[in-house]
């Protein structure tokens, strides 16, 4: 539940549609734990001693957490969204090409223009290009497993890569972890910092994760899974995934007292 | 049923697990692919502030660091502004200062580093003032959801005792876990700090 309530009614709360506020400069709408994991889920072994136990303590949003850092074009070079060619050196990368494309908004509906969503994977075989990945699904020679966009206006983005494969990990003897892209946002305030992954449509690994399985709510675990977008794939090239990823709302400073100079 | 408020839900975190670098730091996963990379160094030779270095261990419930979590860190410039349109305050601003860096633990000792600078004292949107601070995010296998903690500095203790953030913690005993100290080592500035994510000095954690 988003227990955030705005201090006035406004008009547009009359609309089916999200509300759409000025962009505000007051602190981020509550975090709802409820949609994420808990901290300590012993079913995810590595959880229990890496879990804080004290309650974490509320803050109210300062400057220190409504500003973050802003990135531009010039961070980034031109083949960092196209994991296909960003790593190869004598062809292809082996494995499906696809491309996943999707919108960055806040829980209010709104694009977050400009923001640098970094995704990192296994190859089409589960072998990360990690000096600590052992599995024994070998390197792709053409694959580094990496890329980063900017959103543009709207709060678009979209990368063209392989499909990574599945990988055994150790939690229990036989635990594999599903296909999944690892994606870290920014938004426009440190208190938004976000890392998540992005599963495939129809992968019958999904239930069964051990750390997927950690977030409580069923229809925040299946926002993580991405459906096959036909449309927006490209004939006899690549199949897509879309994938929106909803970051925390701001709540716009209607009535706040300000003191002057601020 | 009163009209319903249409409001979308944050997506869920993910822990960031073993192989983060691959992402965020490639150079730590064992390869070269960006022309650009982000770093632990925050400074250019330009910028304007005490140059100090930041240094610490992330340590889990059995006492042993983590020899594979990754801190980014957010702060002011040196008087105190940040490198952000949301700032409206009246610091000067610093062109060469982004305020943001990333940093993973060494494999071995699980020490990680920063090369930044000190932070002025902040105003913030109310007026009050903020004892100078470093904002910290920390990830790793095993955290399912990035923790936020902040680092003090000794040598700020008038600042440090009428900090408004630092007034909330209780029992006061806790305040000391978000306190980095300074000590000078080859005529730099250091500032060592712990992170305990259990125990009975665990650091202080909020949600922001
Ligand atoms: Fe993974």
């Amino acid at each position: 539940m988003n227990v955030q309530a705005p201090a006035l009614r406004d008009p547009r709360l009359d609309r089916p549609e999200p509300l759409t506020p000025p962009l505000g400069d007051g602190g981020f709408f509550q975090r709802d734990r409820s949609m994420h994991p808990p901290a300590h889920a012993p079913g995810y072994k590595s959880s229990v001693l890496r879990s804080p136990r004290q309650a974490l303590l509320s803050l109210e949003n300062s400057v220190s957490e409504i500003t973050g850092p802003v990135f531009g074009h010039n961070d980034l070079g031109p083949l960092d969204n196209d994991l296909i060619r960003n790593y190869a050196k004598d062809g292809d990368p082996v494995g499906e090409r696809i491309i996943v494309h999707g919108r960055v908004l806040d829980e209010t509906g709104r694009g977050v223009p400009n923001t640098l969503v970094e995704f990192w994977q296994a190859n089409a075989g589960g072998r990360y290009r990690h000096r600590k990945d052992t599995y024994l699904a070998p390197i792709d020679p053409n694959f580094g497993g990496c890329g980063r966009a900017l959103t543009d206006d709207t709060g678009q983005y979209y990368f063209r890569t392989v499909k990574p494969g599945p990988y055994p990990w150790r939690n229990y003897v036989n635990s594999w972890r599903p296909a999944h892209i690892h994606f870290s946002v920014f938004g426009s305030g440190f208190a938004q910092r976000l890392i998540t992954r992005m599963y495939f449509e129809g992968d019958p690994l999904i239930p069964v994760c051990p750390i997927l399985t950690t977030i409580p709510d069923k229809d925040a675990l299946e926002r993580l899974v991405a459906p096959l977008d036909l449309n927006a794939s490209a004939p006899f090239d690549s199949l897509a995934y879309r994938f929106d990823i909803v970051l925390r709302g701001q709540r716009s400073t209607y009535f706040e007292n300000r003191t002057a100079g601020n | 049923m009163p009209q319903p408020l249409n409001y979308l839900k944050e997506t869920a975190s993910q822990t960031a697990g073993p192989y983060v670098h691959i992402g965020l730091i490639p150079a730590m996963a064992g390869f070269d692919i960006f022309e650009k990379n982000f770093s632990n160094v925050l400074v250019t030779p330009n910028t304007q502030g005490e140059r100090i270095t930041l240094e610490g261990k992330v340590i889990d419930g059995s006492g042993t660091p983590l020899r594979d979590v990754l801190l980014e860190i957010w702060q002011a410039n040196a008087v105190g502004r940040y490198n952000h349109p949301a700032d409206r305050s009246t610091s000067a601003p610093d062109e060469e200062f982004r305020g943001w860096g990333r940093a993973g633990s060494d494999f071995e000792s699980g020490l990680v580093t920063f090369e930044t600078i000190k932070p002025g004292a902040i105003i913030d949107k109310t007026g009050r003032k903020n004892a100078p601070h470093i904002d910290v995010w920390i990830v790793a296998r095993g955290i399912n959801i990035g923790l936020n903690t902040r680092l003090y500095f000794s040598d700020q203790e008038a600042a440090n005792a009428a900090d408004p953030v630092l007034n909330l913690v209780e029992p006061a005993v806790r305040r000391k876990t978000l306190i980095a100290k300074r000590t000078e080592r080859a005529g730099k500035v250091v500032y060592s700090f712990t992170i305990n994510l259990q125990g009975p000095e665990e650091t202080v954690f909020f949600d922001v």
